[in-house]
């Protein structure tokens, strides 16, 4: 029990003192509430009063305090700072929303928001003598980060964190590296090659004492958490001998005659049954497809030295301190007939069609027939109103019209139509729109309630389109080939993913990260992040950004060795505790397992992964599990706080008086007044921003702007990035 | 039927990060509301203790309101699940109390939904004022059966 609090009630300069008697609230708690210090200031906030108030807490031993002022969400960490400076422990610290909560909404009734603040503060006063004093939860960390996924989202971070000195174990799914990437010829926007990328990504990586690459590995179990997660990884093996001769290998790959189906380029071409998914594939080893060659047994006998097919799974544990997951995405696959795929001929979709020109040097034919005339359908499984996927994939509209000017870089009289919905080449990317529609490209726009119809017609395909920039007349395009322009959607396996990392999956079914804007790359798992497409669509550059500042962010966590974590989690009252198991049921986070105490089972909570909910404590039966500051005491103690019974003085006459006065000198408006304004006019500012361009000490800022407010001249407009001020306009 | 100066309590179970932000909007923007309305805020509703419903009921408030986050809880996608049951189970202790199971209320709120709060408490007083004052149910019932539950331990 505290019993020496001080209490601070704040005028925030007539914002609740114009509403809320905050002289007579200041009078109202003394030493029978435990209340050793009530004062009402005019801005609690100011450096003067936290100044003021640090003197107090030593000089009366304060042992918690509470202000009643604005909400939370602007200063708990300002009071809490001061509670720290003056050697109080924050979590003693009580703050009590007597403004957006009471004198703003109960303007109209000044004599009850005064009846309601004193049982806000009241209420506080009671919470904060039930308050302990709690230590942040410092956790170890060991200097290594899982990275699962090497696309060049999840290559790059590999890369950074290895260079900033920490241990990355890069687990890919692939026996190759480089992800969708290596799959393309040319990208935007430099043209550069995809394989080259790789390559170059790759002998970096190889650079490294400190990355250990793992390839045709997949995450089979997590356990762990923040600092210490514990990951089985399984290596599917390559059956090439340990000791094989390489030279002997390629003799080998050269000579195989088993063809079959290959899915890297989409099985457009036939790979062999041992193989590589391109020449310049990395890591330079191949892999023997077993099924395809444990026929061949003469093939096989003649290089038994080079092959090894006793080779078996292999599972090795690791240990990280975070995890950084950068699966990447799928190609939207259509389905039978969505446009003609697979009914009718030379129907393809963009990834399909770019590993087709990237197969056809010289000139483009499919089918044995010479393709000319080409015609690209947008959004294909994307921007569905009524379908699953009703995001915009933002990067296909430049990737079909970067084909479109390779096309005709490399091939001879090539025309192209695209069929159109909207047109999203963003940034830098419209330069490439400029330069198709330049080339002769023509575009044609429809809109989703009239798709495009594809029907084969003879040799060709005829495409009908009602042109919504010529107003709805149908048009008839005759073309070789129609490409498909895929979006992108979640990995297939990302559901296993997000249930053995605990991330959480969004509508899109993409990995969902706390904040889009403000913890873009951070998950609500401590220690777990993610990064590139497979947070949602994105190019190259954006999926590097993101990946990048996880790593940044995964860095800043580990290398100080140790963790400072909120000690708002739960805890378990081991007496009562009779392991019924029912609090580690509705566990989002697997915070909670049995552990045995003396001759009994008992819950234990992962101080690492409990993230406070506090969804376990209503559910046990024998009100044995709580969270840290929100336990029944605090809670049930507020609760008798706001129905105490108080008397306050009615003084209603008095201050209907000193209000017209008031208002009558307000007309006058002061220079700074006319300064703030025109401030603002040019745009809405906070506080310390208006300080700073009008040079004036933040506190005579905060008075006026305060003041300004109370008589409707100026209004809040939003809050800044950090949620510490509120941004300010005129009101009209 | 109440009489006409009796202005219901209300106690709020509001959350941290969506639902409180969006009862400060309404003070923000000065729009009106009984001042007989008080607030708790918890990390998620679904951490809301039927023992405390029972015991803002016990000290006299009137009818308690729940502020959750609906879809976008950003702990547990089952919060709707989860805060539904612990307003099942506090009606059951409510009605062995024979407090009318009308006088807790859940509603979605979201960090800019300043009128809607104001809506609901407009809406949720009203009813509470045709159940009359707890304090009239409560003895009602000990008059008729002689004895007042004990508050239940949940
Ligand atoms: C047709 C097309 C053309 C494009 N052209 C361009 C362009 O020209 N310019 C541009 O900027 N962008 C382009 N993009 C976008 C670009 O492909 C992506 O931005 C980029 O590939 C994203 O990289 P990533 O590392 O996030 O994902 P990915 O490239 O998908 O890499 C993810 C990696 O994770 C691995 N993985 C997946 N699941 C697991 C698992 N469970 N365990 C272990 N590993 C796993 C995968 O095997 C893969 O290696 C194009 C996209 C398409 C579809
Ligand atoms: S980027 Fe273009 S093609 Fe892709 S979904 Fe968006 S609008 Fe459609
Ligand atoms: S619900 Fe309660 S009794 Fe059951 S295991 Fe959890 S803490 Fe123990
Ligand atoms: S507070 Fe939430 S995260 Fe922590 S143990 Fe309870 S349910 Fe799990």
């Amino acid at each position: 029990m505290k019993e020496r609090i001080g209490v601070y009630i704040c005028h925030c300069g007539g914002n609740i003192s114009d509403y809320v008697d905050v002289e007579e609230l200041g009078k109202m708690f003394h030493a029978e509430d435990n209340v050793i210090i009530s004062k009402d200031v005019m801005f609690a906030c100011a450096d003067s009063n936290q100044k003021a108030m640090v003197n107090d807490i030593s000089e009366n031993h304060l042992d918690a305090i509470v202000v009643a002022s604005c909400s939370p969400k602007l200063h708990l960490h300002t009071f809490k700072n001061v509670a720290s400076r003056a050697g109080l422990n924050p979590t003693n610290y009580v703050q009590v929303n007597i403004r957006e909560q009471c004198s703003w909404p109960h303007s109209d009734k000044p004599r009850e928001a005064t009846v309601k603040a004193a049982g806000l503060i009241r209420a506080g006063i009671n919470r904060v003598s039930h308050s302990e004093s709690l230590d942040n939860i410092e956790i170890q960390v060991k200097r290594a980060v899982l990275v699962v996924g090497a696309g060049v989202a999840g290559m790059k971070a590999a890369i950074d964190l290895a260079r900033l000195g920490n241990e990355v174990y890069l687990v890919e799914k692939d026996y190759f590296v480089g992800g969708r990437i290596a799959q393309a010829d040319k990208l935007f926007m430099s043209g550069q090659k995809g394989k080259d990328i790789v390559a170059k990504l790759y002998a970096e990586l190889k650079s490294y004492k400190n990355i250990t690459l793992f390839t045709g590995a997949t995450v089979e179990k997590v356990s762990g958490s923040l600092g210490n997660f514990h990951v089985d990884i399984k290596i599917k093996p390559r059956y090439i001998h340990v000791k094989a001769d390489p030279t002997t290998v390629k003799k080998a790959m050269d000579e195989c005659s088993i063809m079959v189906d290959d899915a890297f380029s989409f099985a457009l071409t036939k790979r062999k049954a041992i193989y590589k998914n391109y020449a310049e594939a990395l890591p330079d080893v191949p892999v023997v497809d077993i099924e395809a060659l444990k026929n061949d047994t003469e093939f096989l006998s003649k290089y038994a030295s080079s092959f090894d097919l006793t080779q078996q799974d292999e599972v090795l544990s690791l240990y990280a301190g975070s995890v950084l997951v950068t699966t990447g995405f799928d190609s939207y696959q259509p389905k039978d007939g969505e446009y003609g795929y697979k009914t009718v001929p030379n129907v393809l979709t963009l990834p399909e069609f770019n590993s087709l020109m990237e197969l056809n040097p010289e000139q483009l034919v499919y089918n044995n027939k010479a393709i000319k005339k080409i015609a690209f359908i947008y959004c294909v499984g994307n921007r569905q109103t009524k379908g699953e996927n009703k995001y915009c994939s933002r990067q296909c509209c430049t990737s079909a019209i970067y084909s479109s000017i390779q096309l005709k870089e490399k091939y001879k009289n090539i025309t192209a139509f695209h069929l159109f919905r909207d047109i999203r080449t963003y940034g830098k990317q419209e330069i490439l729109y400029e330069k198709s529609s330049k080339q002769g490209d023509i575009y044609i726009r429809w809109d989703e309630k009239e798709p495009p119809i594809v029907e084969q017609d003879g040799k060709s395909i005829n495409i009908k389109v009602k042109d919504h920039l010529t107003s709805k007349k149908e048009l008839e395009v005759e073309a070789d080939m129609v490409v498909l322009v895929t979006g992108m959607v979640a990995r297939e396996d990302s559901q296993q993913i997000s249930e053995k990392f605990k991330i959480p999956i969004g509508n899109d079914k993409f990995f969902n990260e706390i904040h889009p804007k403000l913890k873009p790359v951070e998950t609500v798992i401590k220690g777990v992040y993610i990064g590139g497409s497979c947070q949602g669509p994105k190019n190259i550059s954006e999926s590097v950004q993101s990946s990048l500042s996880a790593a940044a962010k995964i860095n800043a966590l580990l290398k100080g060795g140790t963790v400072s974590l909120d000690p708002v989690v739960a805890r378990v009252n081991n007496d009562v505790c009779t392991w019924c198991g029912k609090c580690a049921e509705v566990c989002e986070y697997t915070a909670i397992r049995s552990i045995a105490s003396g001759d009994k089972q008992i819950a234990q909570v992962n101080e690492a992964i409990c993230t406070g909910c506090g969804i376990c404590a209503p559910v046990c039966l024998v009100n044995a599990i709580e969270i840290a500051q929100y336990t029944d005491s605090e809670i049930e103690s507020m609760i008798d706080g706001f129905m105490q019974k108080i008397e306050i003085r009615d003084k209603s006459s008095e201050s209907e008086e000193v209000e017209t006065t008031e208002v009558l000198m307000m007309k006058e408006f002061p220079q700074l007044w006319k300064n703030i304004l025109e401030s603002i006019d040019k745009s809405k500012k906070s506080i310390p921003q208006l300080a700073e361009e009008l040079a004036t000490d933040k506190e005579i800022i905060t008075y006026h702007l305060m003041t300004m407010n109370k008589y409707s001249v100026v209004m809040a407009d939003g809050m800044d990035e950090k949620e510490a001020y509120y941004y300010y306009k005129r009101k009209n | 039927m109440s009489n006409e100066n009796f202005k219901p309590k209300i106690l709020v179970f509001s959350t941290d990060k969506i639902s409180d932000p969006g009862i400060d909007q309404a003070g923000l923007r000065k729009i009106h509301y009984s001042p007989s309305v008080y607030v708790i805020s918890l990390p998620c509703s679904s951490g809301i203790k039927p023992r405390w419903i029972m015991r803002a009921f016990e000290k006299g408030f009137d009818g308690v309101f729940i502020a959750a986050d609906g879809h976008e809880c950003s702990y547990s996608p089952k919060c709707a699940e989860h805060t539904n049951n612990i307003i099942l189970e506090s009606q059951t202790l409510m009605k062995a109390n024979n407090i009318s199971p009308k006088r807790i209320r859940m509603a979605a709120i979201c960090s800019v939904c300043a009128e809607p709060f104001s809506g609901h408490m407009d809406n949720f007083s009203r009813i509470l004022f045709e159940l009359g004052d707890i304090n009239t149910e409560k003895i009602k019932y000990s008059k008729t059966n002689n004895e007042i539950k004990d508050e239940p331990k949940g």
